[in-house]
């Protein structure tokens, strides 16, 4: 129980204004109101938004289609830990995991990825879970908010599809400001996080 | 029958053309309408209205019209099939049918030139007529509502009577002031009275005749704020919820005539019609003169069509007591109070601009309204209800 004090509002009986000779005489109210017209009317400003036209700013935080991303080499940064699929709430994340391939030299320090990771956009309910539990920063929820298909199938994203949603925004500037991709998480690359020290509070889960 | 036909053709020519120019003019004047008042509406919003359709959204109205057109024909089983289909016929025919005394253009009062802007020049009766026909058009609004067999329908006919004949009264008082100046009831002859200076022009001695006139002509085009026949909010679509397509189109088609009805009414009786300081001379001296003449016509009508416009996004509507109380006790006792006035100012001599002075009877109309006003809004209150101040309650946040 907080300390405040109740408030105590009292709720009293309007009474209808009373009407002077001036409002029964209606002019100048009417004069009042065709000024505001004009005023509006000649004041050049629009909230009108001409959406396909004219794209919105959305917000950086805005939650929209899914993008798995990549690391300097360019291999999918996941691990395959299944953490975001074990958060999310709605059931969407389908991933099967598989070793990495040792012998690679492309792959030499990593023990597992992902083989197949899908994301069924239609299902999820864009809260951000898996972002927030991902490890190493691989998932994270862009800005783009005008997904589209013709077909459920075409919906669920794989792999491919999550990286290539990657590369389309990884240069458009308007990265998502949640995680701190770029400075990774602990289970990535320890050298760098140790440089970096803790992120300035508010931003995402490390803080 | 040819040497009949020859004999009249110099004065059945002009006719036809007049009516062609009409009969062409109206649906597309209503569809523009329509597309100017969603633009104008949307400025007044700070919106940007219709620009989709070509440039500007130019092209809106066109696209309209062709999508109402093209609907699906639905007729309800419920209605009464005859009068269903009579009601939007009857409706825009009498809006048209007014039209027929009405000048568009300079007509002089010797009707000599070829071309006349009018259909019927000479009509002695021309504004008497005017009022009488556009009367007629609560018919198709009554005759919509009942065969449509649909309680809402049926309270916007209902309203739209009361309405109807309420404000018929206010508008024949406040043109018999007018009317008495002039001397004839020609509308041509009542512009023609109001030639040469800016005095002249009626609006100048009549001031509370256009507050008289204007309002009644508002409510007689069942625009806002006396759009009761048809509020959405509470009657859904008023006399024409059962009117789809192309029927609806014949009922909007009449509403917006009727607006230009009072608009070229309004600049014709108050606006000194086509006359403009600085063009004198005859009407109809050369073709420049005319188009000139006709221009400052149509410049009036727009600012009029306007400004009704305007008062639509301006205004609250009106309750319907309100609306007759307006009325009954504001707007006949003034047009009796002005015609009064007239008839001492012509009866003794006295000039006529002295008439202006009845725009204080504003004044003292509101004084007593504003009196009346208190106790009627302020009803005595059930017994159940709490007194005006009273505290009704205390709540815990
Ligand atoms: S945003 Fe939420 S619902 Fe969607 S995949 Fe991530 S955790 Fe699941
Ligand atoms: S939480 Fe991150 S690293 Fe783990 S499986 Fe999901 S995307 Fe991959």
């Amino acid at each position: 129980m907080s300390t405040e004090t109740k408030k105590v509002k009292t709720v009293k009986w309007g009474a209808e204004p009373k009407l002077g000779w001036v409002e029964a005489m209606y002019l100048p109210a009417i004069a009042s109101g065709l000024m505001t017209a004009l005023k509006h009317a000649f004041s050049g400003k629009t909230t009108t938004r001409q959406y396909p036209d004219v794209e919105p700013v959305i917000p950086a935080n805005y939650r929209g289609v899914h993008r798995l991303n990549r690391d300097e080499a360019g291999r999918v940064k996941c691990v395959a830990c299944y953490m975001c699929q074990t958060a999310c709430p709605a059931n969407c994340i389908e991933i099967i995991a598989a070793p990495a391939p040792k012998d690679d030299p492309h792959w030499k320090d990593r023990d597992k990825f992902p083989e197949t990771f899908t994301i069924d956009e239609l299902r999820c309910i864009y809260c951000g879970m898996c972002e927030e539990a991902c490890p190493v920063d691989a998932i994270e929820l862009t800005s783009v908010y005008d997904l589209t298909g013709m077909s459920r199938q075409e919906m669920i994203f794989d792999k491919e599809k999550l990286l290539a949603v990657f590369d389309e925004t990884i240069n458009s500037g308007r990265d998502p400001i949640r995680t701190n991709r770029g400075a990774l998480g602990p289970a990535s690359e320890e050298a760098s996080t140790a440089k970096q020290g803790p992120p300035p509070p508010g931003r995402g889960r490390h803080g | 029958m040819y040497d009949f036909l020859q004999q009249i053709w110099p004065t059945l020519w002009p006719t036809l053309a007049a009516i062609g120019v009409i009969l062409a003019f109206v649906p597309v004047l209503g569809l523009y309408m329509t597309f100017i008042e969603r633009k104008l509406a949307a400025y007044v919003q700070d919106r940007l209205g219709p620009n989709r359709v070509g440039p500007f959204g130019l092209l809106q109205a066109i696209a309209d019209a062709i999508k109402l057109f093209l609907k699906e024909q639905v007729i309800p089983d419920h209605v009464f099939k005859l009068l269903y289909f009579i009601a939007p016929t009857l409706s825009l025919m009498t809006a048209m049918f007014a039209l027929v005394v009405m000048p568009f253009g300079p007509v002089p009062t010797d009707y000599t030139s070829g071309f006349r802007y009018i259909v019927a020049p000479g009509i002695d009766i021309g504004i008497m007529m005017m009022i009488a026909i556009s009367s007629l058009s609560a018919y198709g609004i009554i005759l919509g509502g009942w065969a449509s067999n649909n309680k809402y329908s049926l309270y916007g006919a209902i309203r739209s009577c009361a309405q109807f004949i309420s404000y018929e009264i206010p508008l024949g008082l406040s043109i018999i002031g007018i009317v008495v100046a002039a001397g004839s009831l020609n509308i041509e002859h009542i512009v023609a009275a109001q030639g040469g200076d800016f005095w002249n022009w009626n609006i100048f001695w009549q001031p509370l005749a256009l507050i008289v006139f204007f309002t009644s002509a508002l409510a007689e085009t069942n625009r806002l704020p006396f759009d009761l026949p048809e509020c959405e909010q509470e009657l859904v679509g008023g006399f024409h919820t059962e009117y789809g397509g192309i029927k609806f189109v014949l009922f909007f088609l009449a509403e917006y005539t009727h607006v230009v009805t009072v608009s070229f009414l309004t600049a014709l009786l108050f606006f000194g019609g086509w006359h403009f300081p600085g063009l004198s001379g005859p009407v109809d001296a050369g073709l420049g003169g005319m188009l000139l003449r006709t221009f400052v016509l149509v410049a009036k009508v727009s600012m009029v069509v306007a400004f009704i416009m305007l008062l639509r996004w301006a205004l609250p509507r009106f309750r319907f007591d309100q609306l007759m109380g307006l009325a009954w006790k504001g707007l006949i006792p003034l047009g009796l109070v002005n015609l009064v006035c007239v008839a001492v100012v012509f009866t003794f001599d006295l000039p006529k601009h002295l008439l202006s002075f009845t725009a204080v009877f504003l004044f003292v109309a509101s004084l007593i309204s504003a009196r009346n006003l208190q106790s009627t809004i302020n009803m005595p209150r059930s017994a159940g209800r709490p007194k005006a101040g009273s505290i009704l309650s205390e709540v815990t946040v």
